[in-house]
């Protein structure tokens, strides 16, 4: 048994911290090497940090900032933005960083997944899939650059692609959810579910510890992150990192799963 | 003083940072004579089992790790990867092992899952040691992050050093003599690794 990961996810923009609300206004937050070190202290799961500015702008990873944050993670460490090439994944594996994120390139150039994984392993590569409901119908799409560019892909059809192509996980990332604590979209979450094998982590929605409780429940192992549910406390979303201590989660996974397969 | 081997993969900043919190003495080994010197050795590992043995074979440290460990028996301990490098050959690869553990690595069969999620193996799961003296050490519980599909099959049963769930039992640590590996990150594993790490520096 493995259990569900309880993830924060940090976007870096302008060398600080930030969180955004359907993908824009976005209010700064902190220091990514200070956020790191209290997550550090609450023995955190996982670690997601993505760049958004990098893929925009068109420039490499700061591959200063990564290094500094491997250096500092004592948790495992997700980095995603800007990654374009199978040797800038090779190289951000190599300061320590325990897995890469792609999103536009994997899209632009699907190749990339095969070609990184051979060198990197599977276990180590992550797409992540910026989904919204879009056009007339309102159908799922897959959306690249912080939203702002259409792929035409359906996120199943692409899941199962990214299965074939050898990326070792998929992070599900509901931009129509985005910073604005409502829940998970579960809907979104079981249809990429059915479709795949690979490990999934849900992002987008998240405004209790009740939200993650209810992902658990329907997905078993799941990831569950979250962006505002650690940065934000209150109504007024006063900035104060947290995260569950060892006994809320377990509370939490036994609530989800019963107390049995906890234990395993 | 531990020694962890600089060859191009792995979190060493993250045991160096754990080793300077404990206040042991430790430092990155990247050439021969700097290995030469270790009282111990960690040997570090994220990626594919190729990759890692060809980087372990350009940075010349190759053969005096062998003699290191093989000879004059400095406790080694490898991580992940490192611990993959230490068997005989590995089935997600073409480049034969270090051959200090004889075991081969090989892939889970995913027909045994019953969870829908499959490979890789990634996030917490329970260590089940057979000896308590060791790495695991005052330890009860012990969970660590584990991030792999393929996984260390050792021929003897005696060079198990623990077991954990995953669709079957599978050995998560080894243990032939001086020479230690463990399939987790225990750099990432919290309290857990950290007092891992602390065994294994006062072995």
């Amino acid at each position: 048994m493995v259990q569900p990961r309880i993830i924060p996810c940090l976007l870096v923009h302008e060398g600080g911290l930030v969180k955004t609300t359907r993908f824009g206004d976005p209010k700064y937050v902190g220091d990514p090497i200070n956020a790191v070190r209290i997550f550090n202290e609450k023995e955190v799961d996982e670690l997601i940090v993505v760049d958004i500015d990098a893929t925009r702008e068109g420039r490499e990873p700061n591959y200063r900032m990564i290094a500094d944050l491997a250096n500092e993670c004592r948790m495992p460490l997700c980095y995603g933005g800007g990654v374009q090439t199978a040797e800038q994944v090779q190289r951000i594996i190599g300061f320590g960083v325990e897995k890469v994120a792609l999103s536009a390139a994997a899209v632009a150039r699907p190749e990339l997944i095969s070609e990184a994984a051979r060198q990197i392993g599977s276990q180590s590569l992550v797409v992540v899939l910026d989904v919204a409901r879009t056009g007339l119908l309102r159908r799922y799409e897959v959306l690249t650059h912080n939203g702002k560019v259409r792929t035409g892909l359906d996120p199943v059809d692409w899941a199962k692609r990214l299965e074939q192509l050898g990326a070792g996980e998929i992070v599900v990332n509901a931009i129509d959810r985005d910073g604005v604590m409502q829940g998970y979209d579960l809907e979104l979450a079981s249809r990429i579910r059915e479709a795949i094998t690979l490990p999934m982590t849900l992002l987008g929605g998240a405004g209790s510890l009740a939200d993650i409780e209810n992902l658990v429940r329907t997905h078993r192992v799941i990831g569950a992150a979250a962006g505002s549910l650690f940065v934000f406390k209150g109504k007024y979303r006063a900035v104060l990192i947290n995260y569950p201590n060892r006994s809320e989660k377990s509370t939490l996974f036994e609530r989800a799963l019963g107390s049995a397969e906890v234990r395993a | 003083m531990i020694r962890i081997v600089k060859y191009g993969l792995g979190n060493i900043a993250a045991f160096a940072n754990i080793y300077r919190q404990l206040n042991i003495e430790c430092a990155t080994a990247e050439t021969a004579e700097e290995l030469a010197s270790a009282s111990k050795i960690i040997l570090p590992g994220v990626g594919a089992f190729d990759w890692a043995m060809r980087l372990l074979v350009q940075s010349g440290m190759r053969e005096c790790l062998d003699d290191v460990v093989l000879n004059r028996k400095v406790p080694v301990l490898g991580v992940c990867v490192g611990m993959q490098m230490m068997a005989n050959s590995s089935e997600e690869g073409k480049l034969p092992g270090l051959g200090w553990v004889d075991a081969e690595v090989r892939r889970f069969d995913e027909s045994q899952f019953t969870d829908k999620t499959h490979l890789p193996h990634m996030g917490w799961s329970t260590a089940h040691p057979s000896d308590d003296k060791t790495l695991f050490r005052d330890m009860p519980d012990p969970r660590f992050y584990f991030l792999h599909s393929y996984f260390v099959a050792p021929h003897r049963p005696q060079d198990v050093l623990a077991q954990t769930d995953y669709g079957a039992r599978f050995c998560s640590a080894t243990r032939v003599d001086n020479i230690f590996g463990v399939q987790f990150h225990p750099e990432k594993s919290h309290q857990w690794g950290i007092k891992l790490l602390q065994n294994f520096a006062e072995l």
